[in-house]
Parts: C-alpha cells; structure tokens; sequence
C-alpha cells in the first residue's frame, strides 16, 4: 500500500518535472533598499495559463517582470534566488536577447510604435535579421491570424497602427509578441485599459493561446483570473500566499487571507 | 463678474498674439517696402559692384557655406551627445554638470564665441580668416542648441516605447535606430531650424573669423563675406538702409526656403505616409 502511494507520488513528481516550464527558487527582489519580494518559490506548467492575483502593490508585476528580466531596466534593482526556464537559469546567462525572444510580453496598455500594422508585427523578426519579403508576409498573417485580429485588419495593413481602437491595438501587440514564436507570453494587466467587449476577446484569445503558449497573466480582475487560468497564485506584501489549481483557490481557498481576498474583503 | 473676468481675459490674450503677430508683420512689411526696390536679377545674380553694393551672389553663396558646414558637423555630433546622455549615460553628477555647461553655452554672446574663433581656430589651427573658421566657430555656437532640443524630443518618447521594443528582443542600439530616434524627428529637426535661424543671423563671430572680403570664395579655406556681416558693413559704411534692407529680404526667402526643404527631407525621412 505504502509502496503504491510512493510510486504515485513518483510518477506525479516525473509528471511535474516534464511539464514545468518555469520553475522559480527562493527569489527574492530589492529595489535598492526596499526589499519587494520575499523567497518567493512556483513551477509554471507548460501550456497552462497561470494567474497571478493580489492588491495593487504585492509585488505580481514585479515578479512577472523578473522572467524575461525587464527589471534589468530599473536602476538599483537586485535579485537574488533562480529563475530556470527548460532548466536554464536564466540570470546566469547573459543573453537577455535570447531570453526575450523566447519570453514574449504584453504590457497594461498597448504600446504599438508608430508605425504601420506590418511594421509593428514584423518589427521583432527583421531586428532578428529576416530580410525575406515573403517569409516576413508570412510571419505577419500568421501572427495576425493567431491574435485572432487578422481579419479586422488585412486591408489596412500598411497604415499607422495607431489608428487602431485600443483593443484591436492590444491584440496587434500580442500578435507582435507571437510573430517571435515565444514559448512563453508574459501579460501584465493587458486588459485594464480596454472595454468590456475588447476584454472578452482578450480572453477568447488567451483560451486560444494556451494551446500553443504557456501564460503568464497578472490581473487585478478575480473574475478574469477565474474565467482564463489554470492555476492562480496569490500574492501578498511580496510573498506568495498560496498557488493551486484556479478552481482551489477560488472556491476553497486554504490560507485565511486568500479567502478574505477572493470573497472581496480587502484589496 | 466671472463673466467679465473671463473677457478681460481673453481680451489680453488676444492683444498679447496681436502685439506679436503685429510687430513680425510690421518689420517684413517695413524691409519689403523698404528694399523690394532693389530687387532684381542683377542684383542678386550679379557681380559684386563695390559702387552701389548689389551684386549679392558672393555673399549667399558664404552664407550657404557656413550654414552647411556647420550643420554637416554640428548636427550628428549633437544628436550623439545627447543620445549619450539621455539614453547612455548614468544620470548623476557628471551629467547634471554636462547638461550645466551645455544650458550656459547657449547664453554666451556670440562675439565671445568669435573672439575665441578667431584665436583659435584662425591663429592657432593656421587657418586663416576664413569659411571654414566661421563655420568651426558656428558649430560650436549651435553645438548646445542642437544638444538641447534633441534632449528635450527624447524624453518626449514614451518609456512604453522602450520597453515594448526592447520585451522583443532588440539591442538598445536596434531600439534607438528603429523607435527612439524616428519617433523624435519632429524635435530633433526642429533643434536643426533653430540652428538654422542662428547660423543665418550671425554676424559678429564670423565678421571675426571669415573677415570681410567681398568676393566668390575660391574655396571654403577663402576669407569672405556673409549676407549678415554685408548688410551690417553696407549700413555701417554707406548708411545705405535700402540696401541693408533689399539683403533682408534674401535673408528671410533663404530661411523659409531652408525651413521647407528641412521639414520636406524629414517627412521622407520619417515615411510620413502615415
């Protein structure tokens, strides 16, 4: 009986191990004094979309940023603890351009460059250096396509992006972020500037993605966390409170303040 | 009452844009009327007759010298710097006292400037009273203006910008060129307008370094005469106010015309189809 628990447990660990993608040790962040996580540990599954909740402040952007190493940008930023994606770590290699490519980001508000549809989504692959007319057109459409906006705009694919309406924008930037051919997509907050309806589509999107992506979403929406994620990880003051399947944490919470949290008692 | 106040108001701000629209209109109209007269083809085309002092085409052609020289060599080294450092450079005192220096350069009167030209690079470069002194010292007049606006229009990009093009996996040099550069054209052409303008209207520096010989330059190692130093000599020696005044109308055709082309080259530039 014994024997069979352990070999269970075996089996689920081997699971886990070949499905992690992300898996992150004892990390813990300082922007210069100010100390903004605290030994914060998580495995990300592959192909999964795991959210991260908490109140504004907690530390959730922070730690997202941390992945595809964006706080490197900050002046005085400090980390300490591993971060290993496909068992790679990736603070010990230098080459964060790598790194991006393979990490793809979404940010809180569209940020398209002021340029035309085409450029903006061909923008990644050209500064990899593909010249090849016909291997960026094809590069565009299917990143269009796959962001699920390709039809709203294969006519106008030579004007300004700007002159979008937000949430196609936010799409155009996640097909930006596909035409890398990421493995990871990281999204901060991307639907807190847009409509309900561009929200809903956000979502679609997401639930589209996961077939070929693993996500990464920080929402301060419960209710978003709750329709789009697999797993959901709370955090806290820059800890994490408790990181369970989406469905555990929301409807039977184990830590007190998570309960008081998703219920809406604070936050 | 907050009605009333609300009209003086708006009565002021309409006087205040009279008064200043008033004044720019009043000093063409005054040069137009004053010059247009002398205007014609020998005039500009002509060669210099140090009789009546037409024949300007010697002194547009050191004008256009200088003003292309020193924008060949203040333009890019100025973007450089202020890439350097507003995109570059560690923001802390080093800096702080770059920046110090720059703002206080552009204060300086400019016969100080030629004063300095006209020591160093006229007698200790060996280079003569000459175009290509001129043009030295205005790079250095213009270097701060350049420096400044280019500053300014960086800082005008959006962080978001950076961030979006850098979460791709660009190097910051494949960001500046493809993003943060382009999307400050507008600023940095503007700065190059201003300097223009600056080149255009200065005299006292390159009455000190080109000299005053009135003569097509043989080369731009030639001493000679810009529109600005004739129409001050012209004034100054003849009294000849007509005349000052027929050069100001060049003045002013030469800056739009340089404005125009330099907006034009920009929207090529920056692919201004959208």
């Amino acid at each position: 009986m014994i024997q069979e628990v352990k070999e269970e447990n075996v089996a689920l660990m081997k699971q886990s191990e070949r499905t992690s993608k992300i898996r992150v040790k004892d990390l813990s962040l300082f922007y210069g004094d100010k100390q903004a996580l605290y030994d914060v540990s998580l495995t990300i599954e592959e192909k999964k979309v795991t959210a991260l909740i908490g109140p504004s402040g907690c530390g959730k952007s922070t730690f997202l940023r941390t992945l595809n190493r964006m706080n490197d940008l900050i002046d005085g930023v400090k980390i300490n603890g591993d971060i290993l994606i496909d068992n790679e770590d990736i603070y010990k290699s230098n080459d964060v351009i790598k790194l991006r490519t393979k990490v793809g980001m979404v940010f809180q508000k569209p940020n398209l460059f002021p340029m035309s549809i085409y450029d903006n989504v061909a923008y990644g692959p050209r500064a990899q250096g593909i010249k090849n007319k016909k291997e960026l057109n094809k590069i565009v459409e299917e990143s269009l396509r796959g962001a699920a906006i390709w039809d709203e705009v294969k006519d106008r694919l030579k004007s300004s992006a700007l002159g979008l309406s937000g949430g196609q924008q936010q799409r155009v930037c996640i097909a930006r972020a596909i035409a890398m051919k990421p493995d990871v997509i990281l999204m901060d907050e991307p639907t807190s500037a847009l409509d309900p309806i561009s929200t809903l589509k956000v979502e679609e999107l997401i639930a589209q993605l996961k077939k070929e992506y693993t996500i990464v979403i920080v929402t301060h929406n419960m209710q978003q966390a709750a329709r789009v994620s697999d797993k959901t990880a709370f955090f806290l003051s820059g800890e994490i409170v408790e990181y369970d399947v989406t469905n555990n944490v929301f409807s039977n919470p184990k830590d007190q303040r998570t309960e008081d949290y998703v219920t809406g008692r604070f936050g | 009452m907050r009605k009333f106040k609300d009209n003086v108001l708006r009565g002021l701000l309409w006087f205040s844009a009279f008064v200043t629209v008033g004044i720019l209109l009043l000093i063409v109209g005054f040069i137009f009327y004053k010059g247009f007269r002398l205007i014609n083809l020998e005039f500009i085309f002509g060669d210099y007759s140090p009789t009546d002092g037409g024949g300007i085409w010697p002194m547009i052609v050191t004008t256009v010298y200088t003003i292309v020289i020193s924008l060949v060599i203040a333009t890019p080294i100025g973007i450089l710097a202020a890439v350097y450092l507003q995109e570059y450079a560690k923001q802390g005192r080093l800096v702080k006292t770059i920046r110090f220096a720059t703002e206080s350069l552009t204060g300086i009167p400019s016969i100080i400037y030629g004063l300095f030209g006209a020591v160093f690079f006229v007698t200790t470069l060996k280079l003569g009273m000459s175009i290509i002194a001129a043009s030295l010292t205005l790079t250095i007049i213009v270097l701060p203006v350049v420096i400044r606006t280019t500053e300014e229009s960086l800082k005008t990009v959006p962080q978001t910008y950076r961030e979006g093009s850098l979460a791709l996996g660009t190097t910051k040099l494949q960001t500046l060129m493809k993003v943060i550069l382009p999307s400050s054209m507008p600023g940095i052409l503007s700065g190059i307008i201003l300097s223009m303008g600056r080149i255009v209207g200065e005299s006292a520096a390159i009455f000190l370094t080109a000299g005053t010989v009135a003569a097509m330059p043989a080369s731009i190692f030639s001493s000679a005469r810009t529109l600005t130093v004739h129409s001050y000599l012209v004034t100054q020696e003849a009294g000849d106010i007509e005349l000052a005044a027929a050069i100001g109308i060049v003045l002013i055709v030469i800056i739009l015309i340089l404005n125009f082309s330099a907006t034009f080259i920009s929207k090529k530039l920056t692919k201004a189809d959208y």
